[in-house]
């Protein structure tokens, strides 16, 4: 079946098979930057914004999707590079493989949209469904807490 | 101990952009090529089988498969996956595909074909006969009288003892044992043992392979050691080293998982004979099936020491189970004692036997820690029960106990890996400051003892201290080769394997460090067999030390060749040159740019390309330390076991990038926690793994982390790149012994079996053993 919908700001139309989950269907469409980590909804590396909430590309089928608007890292970055979030777990040493690091950076962006100044407790919250087997999460609720630091100073100073 | 300007520094990963950003940089983000064949696997159901018959027509006439392989139409080649340097320590007991299974998971036939569905639903249409043996499920089975024997094959090389299901043994010792316990006024004989777990990086395994225009076969793979991997498959598949090049782009965790050279021989086979481009992707399933795990062993460790607390004997007996086949069966064996006693060595009389079998169960392979992680549970547990029978603080006593700088212990001769080790003297050691600061952080005098109560739930604190090592001496090497570019940059080109840890960074700091340039103007390549100088490759802690010498090497060279230009320039003596932002000039006076340098070399007088190659073979292996404290609380009623906070201090001599060093730590003491606390896999009775999925194989994730704090205690390494040491193994030892220790402080029983879930620990709580 063909589907349409809004990749990063981009329309696309595709055709997929009914069972193909959506995260076949956006790797294969070239959006690599979301990952595969087990395919089962247990790991949170296939994280994707759709419509503005974190889920699961590996649960959802890419038919539900038909008419929304998805958002991926490949989308974060301004003009300038970096969004701040992703300097901000940059400059924390957040990133060590880096292949948690895209569905990290998609579940705290929508923590951050809902709740600009989390506690270290609501960043635990929001990441629970995150796994990352490298760096021990410490400097990952680090980096989220900076990212919001400095996300507010962006728009206290604007 | 020089000053620093780039070394030091928590400079930003120099793949951290591409990474933050999600470039394609995984092996699985790199386009499909076109006629691309996916492979996918058909695994035995049985845990120990001979294939009397195996039928692949109806596969292979299925539409869109291109090729099935099986043990009648591949090499017979018998090798080890362990992925080690030459000659390898491994047995060569496996075969790309064996007409025996034995494991659940072990190979039977590879399919290729157009689609991964496609060659999935080929897998199902091959028709196999087993005729099935008995399977040998545990240590115990493995070593009984009559058992069935695993590897009954006549042509596996270097089995120690196959008809008893043998397959390494070691041994090594100091002084007599027997006459120094006689001597002991304390005694403690302890007996643990530790679980099946997996590595679980995030990304699985994956490789692909192709043809390039000069049709010789490339592997792009997701590995630890692509040197040994173009090595292993050269032969396997009887292709020459020069007719292959592997490619080891980003990768997503490793943790030694990824040493093993367990997948690339079967979309190099499909290549080489299809000539098309193939790629295999482990699923979750998989990994835990038919990947590799760490090595469950049974360690017994006797300790004696006189009345004023100085050990005076040591005995450690382990025994390991290496599952299906012995990849890193002897060299972890021996890790068991030679990365732990050491330690303590003021025990003239030391003893270690080891042996480790062959079973029908998933097989065993390098892991983080590698072997310390399972030996350290009985020693440091041990101490703490000396401690008690002494009445001495746990504390005090391991403060009177650890080796020192300036010391040695007979055990780094007696026993290395695989073989007979290297002597050595601590040149660098400030584990007494790292036991100050870990214990202040925890109040240990004021906690340790107390059983503060809250509710149910009971605290208590433990201690643990570690060493490891820094790489293999006389075994590892790695090399650099470095350039200068017309505008003062610099090419740095490295063999070793950067697995998310940042040693692509770390080396490229040290570059910039000796070269008087900031980090950016490093440009790092790696892991290339085509591209970049050899290496073995990421694992026994050797990037930093290893590799880093390497580095530091070429770029000292380069440093001269520059100074000698600009003494020439400038007319001064060379000796006088110092390199600082980049210029290059004597202290007080006048000075050149890099770039006058470059251009002057490039295009000038006397041109020549400004470059050196350098290599490191380490005559030592200096230990990194580390001391853990634990505070825990304990739910009497059910056995739960929490971590209230932890503090891990830690000296790896300098720390290049102090944020990178803190990260590696960080994750090991994660790694160990949940190895402590959680991870298990799980198998029926007939040798089925039953945690197959992240929902029952359960890792910690960020609600299951306590307020955890690694404080870097800094020395200086006279004999590593700008003072440093290795650091990224030793974290996951510390949390098993040190839980153990925290539950025995605040509860009284003491645990002998991994991992402490709620219902073993209410097991001894209610005296039902542990
Ligand atoms: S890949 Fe979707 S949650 Fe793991
Ligand atoms: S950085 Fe490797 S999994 Fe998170």
């Amino acid at each position: 079946m063909i589907i349409r919908f809004q990749l990063d700001g981009s329309s696309m139309e595709t055709d997929v098979e009914p069972g193909t989950s959506l995260l076949e269907a956006l790797r294969g469409l070239g959006a690599t930057s979301v990952k595969d980590g087990c395919s089962h909804g247990d790991c949170g590396t296939c994280a994707v914004l759709l419509d503005g909430r974190a889920v699961a590309a590996c649960l959802l089928f890419a038919a539900q999707v038909d008419g929304s608007s998805i958002e991926t890292v490949a989308g974060m970055a301004g003009e300038e590079g970096l969004h701040p979030l992703q300097s901000a777990l940059l400059d924390a040493g957040a990133v060590q493989c880096g292949f948690c690091t895209p569905g990290i950076l998609l579940t705290a962006l929508e923590l951050l949209k809902n709740n600009p100044d989390p506690d270290e407790v609501e960043v635990r919250q929001a990441l629970a469904g995150n796994l990352c087997r490298c760096t021990g999460y410490v400097k990952i609720i680090e980096g989220v807490l900076l990212g919001a630091d400095r996300l507010a100073g962006a728009e206290g100073g604007s | 101990m020089g000053k620093f300007t780039v070394v030091g520094t928590n400079e930003r990963k120099v793949d951290g952009r591409a990474l933050a950003t999600g470039q394609p940089v995984f092996v699985g983000d790199i386009p499909p090529r076109e006629g691309l064949l996916h492979l996918a696997l058909l695994h035995s159901p049985h845990p120990h089988a001979v294939i009397r018959s195996i039928n692949t027509s109806r596969a292979e006439a299925l539409e869109g498969v291109a090729l099935v392989l099986t043990h009648l139409n591949t090499p017979t080649v018998r090798y080890t996956t362990a992925g080690q340097g030459h000659p390898e320590p491994s047995p060569y007991d496996a075969r790309v595909f064996d007409s025996k299974v034995r494991f659940v998971g072990d190979r039977v036939a590879a399919v290729a074909a157009d689609s991964e569905e496609a060659a999935r639903r080929a897998c199902e249409l091959i028709e196999v006969e087993y005729d099935i043996l008995q399977p040998v499920l545990s240590l115990d089975e493995a070593m009984a009288d009559g058992a069935p024997v695993i590897h009954d094959e006549d042509d596996a090389l270097d089995v120690w003892a196959a008809e008893r299901n043998c397959v390494s043994h070691m041994v090594a010792s100091a002084g007599d044992v027997a006459v120094g316990f006689a001597e002991c006024e304390g005694v403690v004989d302890v007996t643990c043992e530790t679980q099946y777990a997996q590595h679980v990086p995030i990304e699985n395994h994956i490789a692909t392979t192709y043809l390039d225009e000069d049709d010789r076969l490339v592997i792009v793979s997701s590995t630890q050691v692509p040197f040994h991997v173009r090595r292993i498959i050269a032969r396997v598949i009887d292709v020459p080293v020069h007719r292959i090049r592997v490619i080891k782009p980003r990768i997503g965790g490793g943790f030694g998982v990824k040493q093993e050279v367990l997948i690339e021989d079967l979309p190099a086979l499909v290549t080489m004979r299809t000539g098309r481009p193939a790629v295999l992707e482990y699923d979750r399933a998989q990994e835990f099936v038919s990947a590799r795990t760490r090595h469950p062993m049974r360690v017994r460790v006797k300790l004696g020491a006189k009345r004023d607390g100085i050990l005076h004997a040591i005995e450690m007996e382990v025994w390991s189970n290496t599952g299906a086949y012995g990849t890193h069966g002897l060299t972890v064996l021996s890790n068991v004692g030679s990365k732990t006693l050491p330690l303590y060595n003021k025990a003239p009389h030391v003893k270690f036997w080891g042996e480790a079998y062959y079973t029908n169960l998933p097989v065993g392979g390098a892991y983080r820690g590698y072997g310390a992680t399972q030996g350290y549970f009985a020693l440091e547990t041990a101490m703490d029960r000396l401690a008690s029978e002494l009445g001495i603080d746990a504390l005090e006593l391991r403060r009177r106990n650890h080796i020192r700088t300036g010391e040695t212990s007979p055990i780094f001769a007696a026993l290395g890996e695989g073989r007979e080790g290297v002597e050595q003297t601590i040149t660098s050691c400030e584990l007494e400051s790292c036991i100050d600061i870990g214990s202040d952080h925890i109040d240990w005098g004021a906690k340790r003892g107390l059983r503060h109560t809250d509710g149910d739930w009971v605290h208590g604190v433990g201690v643990s201290i570690h060493m490891q090592g820094s790489g293999i001496p006389l075994i590892d090497m790695g090399a650099a080769s470095l350039k200068m570019n017309d505008d003062g940059s610099f090419n740095l080109s490295i063999g070793a394997t950067d697995l998310g840890t940042g040693s692509d960074t770390i080396l490229g700091q040290i570059a910039a460090e000796a070269l008087g340039v900031p980090l950016e103007m490093i440009i790092v390549r790696s892991s290339d067999t085509d591209l970049t100088p050899f290496d073995v490759g990421a694992y026994a802690s050797s990037t930093t030390y290893v590799s880093g010498m390497a580095v530091q090497r070429a770029a000292y060279d380069v440093a001269d060749q520059i100074k000698t230009v600009a003494a020439e320039m400038l007319e001064v003596d060379a000796n006088e040159v110092e390199l600082t932002n980049e210029r290059a000039g004597p202290p007080e006076g006048d000075s050149v740019s890099l770039v006058q340098v470059a251009h002057r070399s490039l295009y000038g007088v006397n041109q020549r390309q400004i470059g050196a190659l350098a290599s490191c073979v380490p005559e030592l292996s200096p230990p990194p330390f580390l001391a853990a404290f634990v505070e825990v609380r304990v739910d009497v009623v059910t056995g739960k076991v929490e971590v209230v906070d932890f503090v891990a201090a830690v000296d790896c001599g300098t720390a290049i990038n102090p944020q990178l060093a803190e990260g590696q730590v960080e994750g090991a003491v994660v790694n160990g926690i949940g190895y402590a606390l959680m991870e298990e896999m799980i198998f029926d009775g007939k040798g089925r793994c039953r945690t197959t999925d992240l929902g029952r194989y359960k890792i910690p994730s960020i609600s299951d982390v306590p307020p955890l704090e690694v404080v870097l205690v800094e020395s200086f390494e006279p004999t590593g790149p700008m003072g440093a040491k290795s650091v990224s193994e030793i974290g996951i030892n510390a949390p098993i012994p040190a839980i153990a220790n925290a539950i025995h402080d605040a509860t009284g029983i003491w645990l002998t079996e991994t991992p402490f879930t709620a219902e073993r620990v209410w097991r001894a709580l209610n005296g039902h053993g542990s």
